[in-house]
């Protein structure tokens, strides 16, 4: 290793990284490069694989191909400590402070001064207020972590990462729960640690934080790199074209027809935040939806979109604010029983978590939404609900040996079709659906697509979220797209394209 | 259901929780054969007992499977019948209540514990291990408090501080005896009725199916409509049912209503629901693997008594049986 003195140091230098979950390539033969004193923006929209490029970074996942030389020296993480050791340290969008414990305890966490076996705790208590000082946070370090407001813990948990005297910091949309305030704050914690000679790869879905704290910009696109380039000489329109500039080689089949009247409107629409965040997840929110179209949603990780439906579904219960109307008459979502009575089908984003109960069998799953069509008085008619099994299974193409096997031996792509069948037993109206496609092989993508316009051409209003910008562009028949919680552009589907899509999205006003 | 389930997957015949635990009980039965003193297994009075001694925890195991299938745990059961057992005899001895009347309070009573307990639990969201350990240190109190701390018996004190003995009441007699030839004791066939009610509860009533799918994913469930306060304060409020359905029978097997009674009765029901191979974790189960479950111990306990095991030994023995059964259940998995 040769420590030089000039100001440009490579901290760091990943090469030919590959990855693959469970035969899908996340990441193919990207390159990173991080010199000292520089904060490189990672960038690239959600899926480009920038969140998996870092966890192999932290040593979160230690199966990969390719190399990463730290300060010149070839390693290999396979825990997170081994990584912690070489410098490295992540700061996450989810905090992980343990909110039980005080300031200076998480501060310490793992690596405690002792005196013999006792804990030295007035010397860490004294140590983690001069750090947090130095960030220009004056709080009390014996409190308990979870005492604090959102803001502060991301602060704490920034200060954690500076303890470690990690000269590579990672920091993952660090500005998604900090106040404008507290923003500037950060920015002059990041500003400190440049001259001192960190480096720290930033993440954002910022365009303004991009050109004001960054010195190189790195975009990723489908799991490959795209380019490196200095901040200062690759203009925002240059950026969003490396961001989305992949050829629309995939079949939309989205047949279109003459939308038909106002199935749902929704005024003034707010949402709090779900997580307790001190701003709303949606605020003062807008629009309509037709019967026969479907409406794309579109918006990078924290725009609220997927709030959105969920609030307007009833999931957060009354907390959600606003009129909707649906069909013309009143609907008020406070439950999501009164939103499937209503009409409205909710499709969450993670099939596993929140659609299926993966222990119930094919026919149970199916049924489970609609239950009360098929216990008349309460009692069940199994041979009723296993025919509707079958029936919904034959029109989605449903691949599974029998009808009573656990939805978790299915695939991905057949697991999403029982929650799509779930939620069509219930006859809705409208129809939300928050990433339909995601972990669906192309087979299944193209059948819920055929869906999908069989749907609307029997007048069901859809709303659609994806992340995958050639699916809402090519699907969407009309697409708003949301920024920090509000609809920052509209456009008909003639007229949109991904570069104004995600210029919006970043909250660029249109000119 | 998820045993037809599973009899149907790839993993074959000896995957499915039922056929694991019918293994299991097979084991204990050959033991029973095996060890067999004086050729005592081979009589019908040794089958018939052991189904009569097992029958008031089988009662509160139909219970306590509904709600563990829930995800949830109810550890108030003994408490509740204890206080059920105290206030029938009461009702029934000393203040000389029909049977009818003296039968409905009781299950009213203990219902009320369980709605209570499962009010706590749906309403204000308290974990059910908390929220039962109360209603179990509650319950217990009640029953004390109902009895004056002292066993309520047919020796009824008299103003002047003498004892009068009264008669045993009819119905104590009818529940303690054997019916159809002396073959089966009227205790067991209560068991038999809780343990059909809990079936259909389960298998037949779109009530069960919210049980089985808050027990699986809670979250799905509730976006999938269900509702969730009405079902998990239905849940335990059934437990408490039978917890009173116990506590009748204990009176009546008894012949008096003890404040103390019940001690421990919540972990046998419970170790014999898992034992049956219903999960803790929720959403897997049924009454089929609770009744392998009930006569598994059962017999465990009957085994180890004919043969003289002393009690020091009987409990470091089932123990470690328990552990056996269930280690059983995990690796075949």
């Amino acid at each position: 290793m040769t420590i030089q003195q000039d100001k440009k140091i490579q901290l760091l230098s990943m090469t030919g990284i590959s990855k693959s979950f469970s035969g899908v390539q996340v990441l193919n033969d990207v390159q990173f490069q991080l010199n000292s004193g520089e904060v490189h923006i990672l960038a690239g929209e959600n899926g480009a694989g920038k969140s998996t490029l870092m966890k192999i970074l932290a040593g979160v996942y230690s199966e990969y191909t390719g190399s990463i030389a730290v300060n010149g020296t070839n390693v290999k993480f396979s825990t997170i400590h081994d990584a912690a050791r070489a410098g490295i340290s992540i700061i996450h969008q989810e905090l992980s402070l343990i909110p039980t414990m005080t300031v200076a305890e998480n501060v310490f966490l793992g690596r405690e001064k002792c005196r013999g076996l006792w804990l030295a705790k007035r010397q860490m208590n004294l140590m983690a207020k001069k750090l947090l000082e130095s960030a220009g946070l004056d709080i009390d370090v014996a409190k308990d972590v979870g005492d604090y407001p959102l803001g502060i813990q991301q602060m704490v948990e920034i200060c954690k990462a500076l303890a470690f005297e990690s000269r590579i910091i990672v920091m993952d949309e660090p500005t998604s729960a900090l106040t404008d305030v507290e923003v500037e704050k950060l920015f002059a914690i990041v500003a400190k640690l440049k001259q001192s000679g960190c480096g720290i790869i930033y993440i954002t879905h910022k365009m303004e934080e991009i050109y004001r704290i960054g010195d190189t910009i790195t975009v990723l696109r489908d799991g490959k790199y795209v380019g490196t380039s200095p901040a200062d000489q690759l203009p925002q329109q240059k950026l969003v074209t490396w961001m989305v500039g992949r050829e629309l080689n995939q079949q939309f089949p989205r047949h279109r027809s003459n939308p038909g009247h106002v199935s749902l409107s929704v005024k003034n629409f707010s949402v709090p935040d779900p997580a307790g965040k001190p701003f709303p997840a949606v605020s003062d929110v807008s629009f309509e939806v037709r019967a026969g179209e479907i409406l794309g949603v579109a918006g990078l990780g924290g725009s609220g979109n997927s709030e959105l439906l969920n609030g307007i579904f009833g999931s957060y219960g009354s907390a959600p604010k606003g009129n909707c109307t649906l069909n013309g008459k009143p609907y008020s979502p406070s439950h999501p029983a009164k939103g499937i009575e209503a009409g409205i089908a909710m499709l969450t984003n993670d099939r596993k978590v929140t659609g299926l109960v993966l222990g119930m069998d094919i026919i149970h799953n199916t049924t489970l939404a609609a239950i009360r069509k098929y216990s008349p008085f309460g009692w069940l008619l199994p041979a009723k609900e296993a025919r509707a099994a079958k029936t919904q299974g034959q029109s989605m193409n449903l691949k599974a040996a029998s009808l009573t096997m656990p939805v978790d031996a299915l695939s991905g792509g057949n697991q999403q079709k029982v929650v799509i069948a779930k939620w069509i037993e219930t006859a809705p109206k409208v129809f939300l659906l928050d990433e339909p496609t995601r972990g669906v092989d192309v087979g299944a993508k193209h059948e819920i697509y055929e869906l999908m316009n069989k749907w609307t051409a029997a007048g069901i209003a859809i709303v659609l979220i994806t992340s995958e910008m050639p699916e809402l562009l090519a699907m969407s028949d009309r697409i708003i797209v949301m920024h920090r919680g509000k609809i920052t552009a509209e456009f008909a589907s003639t007229e949109a394209t991904q570069e104004r899509i995600l210029a919006a999205a970043m909250g660029e006003k249109e000119n | 259901m998820s045993n037809k389930v599973s009899l149907k997957s790839a993993n074959g015949f000896f995957a499915s929780p039922l056929t694991r635990a019918l293994g299991a009980l097979i084991i204990v039965f050959v033991l029973g054969l095996i060890f067999n003193a004086d050729g005592a297994f081979y009589k019908w009075g040794t089958h018939r007992d052991m189904l009569r001694a097992v029958s008031v925890y089988g009662i509160l195991a139909c219970g306590m499977t509904l709600v563990i299938i829930t995800a949830g745990i109810d550890l108030s059961v003994g408490s509740i019948i204890a206080f059920t057992a105290v206030c029938f005899s009461l009702f029934m001895i000393h203040k000389g209540w029909s049977a009818l009347a003296a039968v409905l309070a009781c299950l009213a009573l203990g219902t009320g514990c369980g709605f209570v307990s499962g009010t706590v639990i749906a309403k204000f969201k308290i974990q059910p291990f908390i929220a039962t350990i109360a209603m179990m240190v509650f319950a217990r109190g009640l029953a004390k408090w109902v009895s004056g701390g002292q066993k309520i018996s047919t020796a009824v004190m008299q103003p002047d501080g003498s004892y009068k003995y009264v008669d045993v009441p009819g119905f104590f007699n009818f529940i303690n005896s054997k019916i159809l030839s002396n073959n089966i004791t009227v205790v067991t066939v209560i068991f038999l009725i809780c343990l059909v009610i809990s079936y259909i509860l389960l298998t037949k009533l779109r009530y069960g199916r919210y049980l089985y799918a808050i027990g699986g994913n809670e979250e799905a469930a509730r976006l999938s409509g269900v509702p969730i306060v009405m079902s998990k304060l239905m849940a335990y409020s059934v437990s408490g049912f039978f917890c009173a359905v116990g506590g009748i029978c204990q009176a009546a097997q008894e012949l008096q209503g003890d404040p103390e009674a019940g001690n421990g009765y919540e972990l046998s029901a419970i170790s014999m629901v898992v034992i049956g191979g219903t999960s803790l974790a929720g959403g897997r189960g049924n009454m089929w693997l609770t009744l392998i479950g009930v006569l598994t111990i059962g017999y465990l306990e009957k085994i180890l008594s004919i043969n003289a095991v002393g009690e020091d030994k009987r409990l470091m023995l089932t123990g470690a049986i328990i552990v056996a059964a269930v280690l059983l259940q995990k690796t075949k998995k």
